[in-house]
Formats: structure tokens, sequence, C-alpha cells
């Protein structure tokens, strides 16, 4: 029998599950997340593997769902030095790379940017020549002192052309130094795809430092299983892979919790409400994956147009402080987070929070109930109608239509919700709801992603979307889907607005289970 | 006269989002071009209409293409420099000021990056009052301006002189041109005299929108509803009040026609609303009658921050408020309606100003 772990690292607690060769979870626990992150996934490892009596060599696969590289990006720390090159000159001078950027944020990575001639056109054709001198001058200027390169150019999405070629000369110039080239990072929008680019070639090492943590620790407990980390849109990469595009990691943990609703309730559109011990976050399950934000989010302060699944999130966890004040009942946004099993009445604090409330009024057996048996009824009723409220008031806000949906319940937090909401055609609580992250995490799939401006006219409809689903199946078996369960997840395309020939952007997404 | 910092730029840039009717460009990119100039080169005049004499020539400027391509190919920021010569030298007259010719979207933009870098004023005066999607429509238009001589240009130098013998063919050489040129080009178009900008220009057109981005900004401070604040400013109505459920788009002879529905909440519950856009927002009605039609404007915000959103930016499940503005009264004449109404994008409604139909509805009831 061979296993597989998964870990989720949340802001509260760090989670792991043991699923076996058939996806069956036999082995959970959680523990508080460490300041340094990697010593809470150490815990968890080993507290999980004392669950059960489970032969450590059989256990093939660890998946990891981590929030190294968000917690570098906003504490400004660990972050490599970039240099930041744009390509398309004679274009985009009026706006230079890093604007917008927080100052310390700047002085993290460096502060070096260059343009230099070369770009596409929407249509493919070049808006100037790559100017390969000034990139080996670039390389040459920054030898010594830029530890990892961000590479962007002018319609990458629609040609790659010079966003490669720039990466050759640099490491014809520099060895083996890491390059990150936009084109594999994020979508049309030359601002903000430059900004993830950067961000991502900032991340390098602290990608590198977490994958060898996490094999380490992997080791210390007898495991030699093969590693792969969590990306934000539900799917695998492989340690190279999470090396070379450490950014891809960021917002992982909401995602494995949709994913995690998903696999545990068999539904594949649903609305699913994790709630952990802080916050209550909400998405949208369509057709088994979360569906995307088609904003521009913000990472540590910089304006990216990087995917992230569209989440509604409220301060309402099972640690959430309630207050009696003279207006009346308040419900956080504060809590009192992992430390409620100290700080809650019911397991002999001071502190009211959102689950001393639903213990009182019999909804859930936890800790000591004797403890919040003398609390005022109406008070407690009326904290607990505003709390259902409020997560109605979410729900009803990420649904597209008046009809009711079915909400899965997830979270270790989740305790404090009823059976039944407005707005629902049914609550759904499965079974391992307070472990549905890490179970995400293990389960998750493989996936290929393009995006490109295809001319209609020239392909047409059909023909255009054809090509990308195409493209997109290759990519997810070069990233190790296995070929014969590939589906097309995501189907996207948006015209080009003000212009004839009918231009129209499309992004496919293909995804599979991982070939085992 | 008074001076535009950055601070102004960030109020435009809001109320132009506003102004642009769910299109018109995510006023963004422009924004920070404008920043940007202001930086290197210093903050920018603003003078009133009456500042300008009457034999001044004034050149407005402008993008035209894609916003979605301008958002990739970002500009140099000196591609209308070369243009301004161009025309300078063929009008054998100094340029004395710019003017957006649509204050909004993106393009309320472009005219103060240009003038923070050629140290030429703007004045407070626009062809629109709003985002239009084609040349022709605007004031200028409608008081026989002629759109050319006009340049295009792009960053690489090119830059295109057209006379033409009307502006609806100014207009489709000018969008040929520009795919051309790469799908994202500026405009040099419509020069002027002083005389003709003050009887045919919007004014007070770039204070209203700075007005209107700091209602927004600072309702929050203060406490205050920014919807309020925003309809108060801009004399406009709350149309509907819902969630967006659906939003489909197609292209059609390079525009983004489509459509998006809003799912009626609080007093509006049980309705739904019906969005028409091409790239603007067109007609807005429910299943039993029309509340706004082109070319009063119709503008989607968000109902708790009043933030306008774009057709583009429409998120599914977003609760926004729908507002009507009446536009400027030189729209409303039978030119003003053959030129932008809701016939000319297409659709068979009489064009009604939106407050007799706001009024109409409250008789009803």
């Amino acid at each position: 029998m061979s296993y597989r772990i998964g870990i989720d690292v949340g802001g509260t607690n760090t989670d792991a599950v043991i699923l076996d060769k058939n996806l069956v979870p036999i082995a959970k626990a959680k523990t508080p997340t460490t300041a340094d992150v990697t010593s809470g996934i150490y815990n968890a490892i080993s507290l999980v593997l004392n669950q059960k009596e489970v032969d450590r060599s059989e256990i093939k696969y660890a998946m990891l769902g981590t929030t190294h590289c968000t917690n570098a990006v906003v504490e400004r720390k660990r972050l490599n030095k970039v240099a930041v090159i744009r390509i398309g000159l004679p274009a985009t001078g009026a706006i230079k790379p890093l604007t917008g950027w927080p100052q310390d944020l700047k002085e993290a990575i460096g502060n070096m940017y260059f343009l230099v001639g070369g770009g596409h056109e929407f249509d493919g054709r070049e808006i100037a020549p790559l100017d390969e001198k000034a990139i080996r001058d670039i390389a040459k200027q920054v030898k010594g002192v830029a530890d990892s390169v961000a590479i962007t150019s002018v319609f990458a999405p629609v040609s790659t052309d010079h966003e490669k070629r720039a990466a050759e000369i640099i490491k014809e110039e520099l060895g083996d130094i890491p390059v990150s080239l936009s084109h594999e990072i994020g979508s049309i929008g030359l601002l903000e795809r430059e900004n993830a680019t950067v961000l991502n070639a900032a991340l390098v090492d602290v990608a590198r430092t977490t994958a060898e943590g996490f094999k380490d620790a992997l080791a210390r407990e007898g495991i030699d299983a093969k590693i792969y980390f969590g990306q934000n849109d539900g799917t695998l990469m492989s340690v190279d892979y999470a090396v070379r595009y450490p950014i891809l990691t960021i917002a992982c943990g909401p995602t494995n919790s949709i994913r995690g609703a998903s696999f545990l309730t068999k539904h594949k559109n649903a609305l699913v409400v994790d709630v952990g011990g802080t916050t209550t976050d909400v998405g949208v399950l369509v057709n088994g994956f979360p569906r995307q934000s088609s904003i521009a989010v913000e990472i540590g302060g910089v304006r990216t147009n990087f995917r992230m699944p569209d989440l509604i999130s409220i301060g309402l966890g099972g640690g959430t402080v309630v207050r009696e004040g003279s207006e009346g009942i308040t419900i956080g946004p504060d809590s009192v987070g992992y430390r409620i099993t100290e700080a809650g009445l019911v397991f002999g604090g001071n502190t009211l929070t959102t689950t001393d409330v639903v213990t009182a009024l019999g909804k859930a057996a936890i800790g000591d109930v004797t403890k919040v048996k003398d609390l005022n009824q109406d008070m407690l009723k009326q904290t607990y109608k505003k709390i259902v409220s409020m997560a109605e008031e979410v729900v009803d806000r990420m649904k597209t239509s008046s009809e009711p949906i079915p909400v899965i319940l997830v979270g270790g937090g989740s305790v404090i919700l009823p059976d039944e909401l407005v707005g629902a055609s049914e609550v759904l609580r499965p079974e391992h709801y307070d472990v549905a992250n890490a179970i995400g995490s293990a389960i998750a799939q493989v996936s290929g992603q393009i995006e490109r401006v295809f001319s209609i006219d020239e392909l047409g409809r059909e023909g255009a979307l054809k090509m990308a689903k195409d493209m997109a199946i290759e990519e997810a078996v070069k990233a190790g889907a296995d070929p014969a369960t590939i589906e097309i997840v995501e189907i996207d395309d948006v015209p080009l607005a003000y212009m004839p020939g009918n231009a129209t952007k499309i992004r496919v997404k293909a995804a599979g289970n991982l070939a085992v | 006269m008074r001076k535009l910092d950055i601070q102004s730029i960030e109020d435009i840039a809001i109320g132009a989002a506003l102004l642009g009717t769910g299109g018109g460009g995510d006023p963004y990119i422009g924004k920070l071009m404008a920043i940007q100039a202001v930086e290197e080169f210093g903050p920018i005049t603003l003078l009133e209409a009456d500042e300008v004499p009457d034999d001044a020539l004034v050149v407005p400027t402008a993008m035209m293409g894609a916003p979605t391509v301008m958002v990739e190919k970002v500009p140099s920021g000196e591609e209308v420099i070369g243009a301004f010569n161009t025309l300078k030298n063929y009008l054998g007259q100094e340029i004395y000021a710019t003017i957006p010719i649509e204050a909004g979207g993106v393009n309320s933009m472009i005219p103060l990056a240009l003038a923070a870098r050629l140290g030429i004023p703007v004045v407070d005066t626009d062809g629109m009052g709003r985002a239009f999607p084609e040349l022709q429509m605007v004031t200028f238009h409608l008081n026989d301006v002629s759109a050319t001589p006009m340049v295009i240009c792009d960053e690489k130098g090119n830059n295109l002189m057209l006379n033409t013998v009307d502006n609806v063919w100014t207009e489709k050489l000018a969008r040929s041109a520009t795919v051309v040129m790469g799908g994202s080009v500026m405009l040099a178009i419509y020069p002027m005299k002083g005389n003709q900008l003050k009887s045919a220009g919007i004014h007070g057109i770039i204070t209203l929108t700075e007005e209107i981005g700091k209602a927004i900004r600072g309702a929050k401070a203060k406490k205050v509803d920014p919807i309020k604040a925003v309809l108060d400013i801009t004399g406009g109505y709350e149309l509907f009040r819902g969630k967006i459920s659906d939003v489909s788009r197609r292209t059609v002879g390079g525009f983004a026609r489509g459509e998006s529905k809003l799912i009626g909440i609080d007093s509006y519950k049980g309705k739904t609303l019906t969005l028409n856009f091409q790239n603007e927002h067109l007609i807005a009605r429910t299943e039993e009658e029309v509340l706004a039609t082109v070319p009063d404007l119709i503008a989607v915000l968000d109902s708790e921050t009043a933030h306008p959103i774009t057709t583009e930016g429409l998120r599914y499940g977003a609760r926004c408020v729908v507002i009507g503005i009446p536009c400027n009264s030189k729209w409303r004449t039978e030119k003003g309606i053959a030129t932008v109404g809701p016939r000319y994008f297409g659709y068979d409604i009489d064009y009604i100003p939106v407050e007799e139909r706001v009024m109409n509805k409250r008789g009803d009831k």
C-alpha cells in the first residue's frame, strides 16, 4: 500500500493528512503555525505520523501548500536582488518598471531596472528587433550584484521569442543564474505581469530553502517521498518547477480548501465557506476548480494580474472575539487565533469567542461546557443570529444568481455555522471538514495553462479554440499529468475592444491526475 | 488658472472612470503616465476656457485603439510630441494649449501627461463630457469643426497626417491606420482656435471629474454616503441596485459589444436590469421599461465605495448601483441625437432625457 501526505499552512494552523492509495484519509493532525513556518510543518508531520502506524517507506508523495513566499514578500525579508529587464523600446518609456512599488520593497530587491529595444505588436509583428547588445551589457553590469533576473517583453503572451533569446544571452554571460520570464507567469497587461515576474525572481531563494526544509523535515521522519508544491489554481508543481515559479504558491491555501471541499463532497459546483480561526473565506467552486478573480490583485502592496481565486474574506472565525458594549454586540474583527485553546472561555480562558457562544447554545460540544452555562441566553441568541447573518451575507455576495446552491462548510471554525443558511439549497459538512485544506493539497491535480491573442479572421473561432486547447493539454503533460485523465477545465475568451480584425484573447487551462 | 498636482491626477482618474460609463479604458495606465510626467517635468497648468485668446491654437490629444493593447504596449510618452510639431509646421502657428477630446476613461489622462512634458497648459474643456467610441462623436463635430488636419502617431516615430472630406471618413481611415501601427496610437486632432473652443466645447469638465474623484475618496473619511455624494455633484439619478449575474461580450466591427445583467437587491428585488454596451454603456432597461439611454451617462458604481466599474472589470456577484446622469445639453439637439443617440447605435428606442424618464416613472407610482 502506498501513501501520500498533504500539508497546508494556514494563518492560524498547519494541518497534515495522510491519504492511502485510494485517496482515503487515514490520519490527520492540526498544530499552530509558527513564525518561521518550517518548524510548524515539521510539528505537523511528526504529529500526523503519530496518529497512525504506517510504513514510512510507503509514503511516496508529499504535497505542501505553504505561505513562505507570501510572508517573504509581506515582510520584505530573504528576497533576492533582481535585475529587472523590460524589452519594449521605443514603446513603454512613459511608465518605468517598479512604478507604484512600496519604497522598502523596491530597496529589498535592489531597485535595478533596464529598458531595452524589442518586443512585439498584438499580432506578433516586432515593434523593434531585440537589442541583443544591450542585454549583454546589462548582464556584464549586474554580474555579482543581481542574484536573479526578471525579463518582461511587450506582448510576450503573443510571441515569446524575445524573452527566450534574452534569457539565452543572460545565461551565456552569467551562467546558471535564475531567470524569470514574464510569459510563463502572467497574462496581458505589461505592468502587472512585469510586477509578478519581478516578485517571482525575488522569491527564488525562498522557494529553494523551503523545498530543502521540507525535504529535511520528511527525511528526519524517515520519509523519502517525491515532493510537490501546491499552486493557487489548485494544481501541483514539482520542486524544480516551484523553484522556477515560486510566485505560483501564493494564495494556494484558500484554493486547497475549495478543492478539498469538492473532493470530500463530490460536488463540482458549489460555494465553499472555509471558517478558520480568524477569518471566513468564501470561494466559488466551478467545475471542480475555484473561480478566478477578474480584477487586479495586490501582493505586498504591488499590483499584479496574477491569477488568484475569487474570494471574499471576512473577520469571522472560531476564535473571533465577541464583545458586548454600549453599541450592542460586536463580533471581531480580531481573533484569539491559535490561542483559542487557552484564551476561550470553554478552555478556561477569559475571552468570549464565537466558539464559546455556539457551545453555550448547545450547538457544539467543545471544551468544558460548564464554563459558559451562566452566560445570558438573550445575548447568546442575538450573537448567534449575527454570526449566521454575517455568513449568509457573504454567501449572497458570491452567488451569481438568485437560485439556491449547495454550500460546503469546511475548516476547523465551521462549527460556529448552522446546518441551514439562507440562499443555500443544502449545507454540507463533510467528514474531515476540519482538514479539507490539507486534503485539497494532497489530492491536487497537475495542470497546464496558456493565454494568447488569436486572430479569429485567420483561424476561425473553432480553430483558434482548438489550437489553444491542444497547447494547454501539451503544457499539462509537460507538468506531469496523466494524459488519459486530462480535461479542459477552463476556457475564457475576451475580444480586444476598439479594433477590427476580430483579435481575441483566449485562455485555456487543462488539468489531469498526477501520473503515478 | 490653477495647477494640477499628483493628488489632482489621482482624483481626476477616479472621476474619469465614472464619466467613462463602463468604457473608455481604465484610466489607471494613463494616470501612471501623467504622474511620471509630473514627477519629471513639474505640475500642470489648468486654464479656464475664458483665459484662452480667441485666435490661439488649441490641439486636443487622445489615444485611439484598444485599451487592451495600451495596457500591454505602454506608450513611450514621446509619441504626440512629433505629431504636435508636424501640425504646428503645417498650420504655421504655435500650439497654445491642449485639451482632452473625452473626459471619460484613459483619454482624460493623455493630455495631462503631454501637457506636463511639453510645458503647455491644459484647458478645462472637452468635446464629450463623457466617453464615446468614435472620433466624430464630439461636440466640436456638432459645431462643424473639422477633425483634420490631424496627425496619428506611434511610438516608433511614424506620424501620418490626414486631411479628409468629413469626420466620418476621418474615423474610418484613422481606425485602419491604428491597426497597422500596432493597435494603440496617439492623435493630435480637431485643431481649433480659442473662439471655436469656447463655443463648441463642454467647459469645466476636468474640474467636475476632479470633484467626483474627491467626493468618492473623501466620502469614507467624512462618513457620508459616497453614492449620494456622486449624485449630488453630477445631478444624476439612482436607476437600480443589484448584483452582477451575467456578462456576455462579442466583438463586432472592432468594438466589444455585449450586455450585462443585474439582479435587483433592496427595493429593486425581483427585477432584472440589462445594460447594453459598446465599450460604453448605451442602454439601461428592466423587463418593463427603458431607464436611460445614450447620450445620457449610465455608470455602474460599487455599492459600498461608489468606485466606478468598467465593463471589463465587472465581477460576478459584485453589488452595484447603476446611476444615470443627464448629458450636456449640446447632445440633446437634433444633430447631437443623430450622432450619438440610441438609433445611431442600432437600438430602436427614442431618446428621452433621463430626468424625464425618472419623473414619468415617479408619476406612475
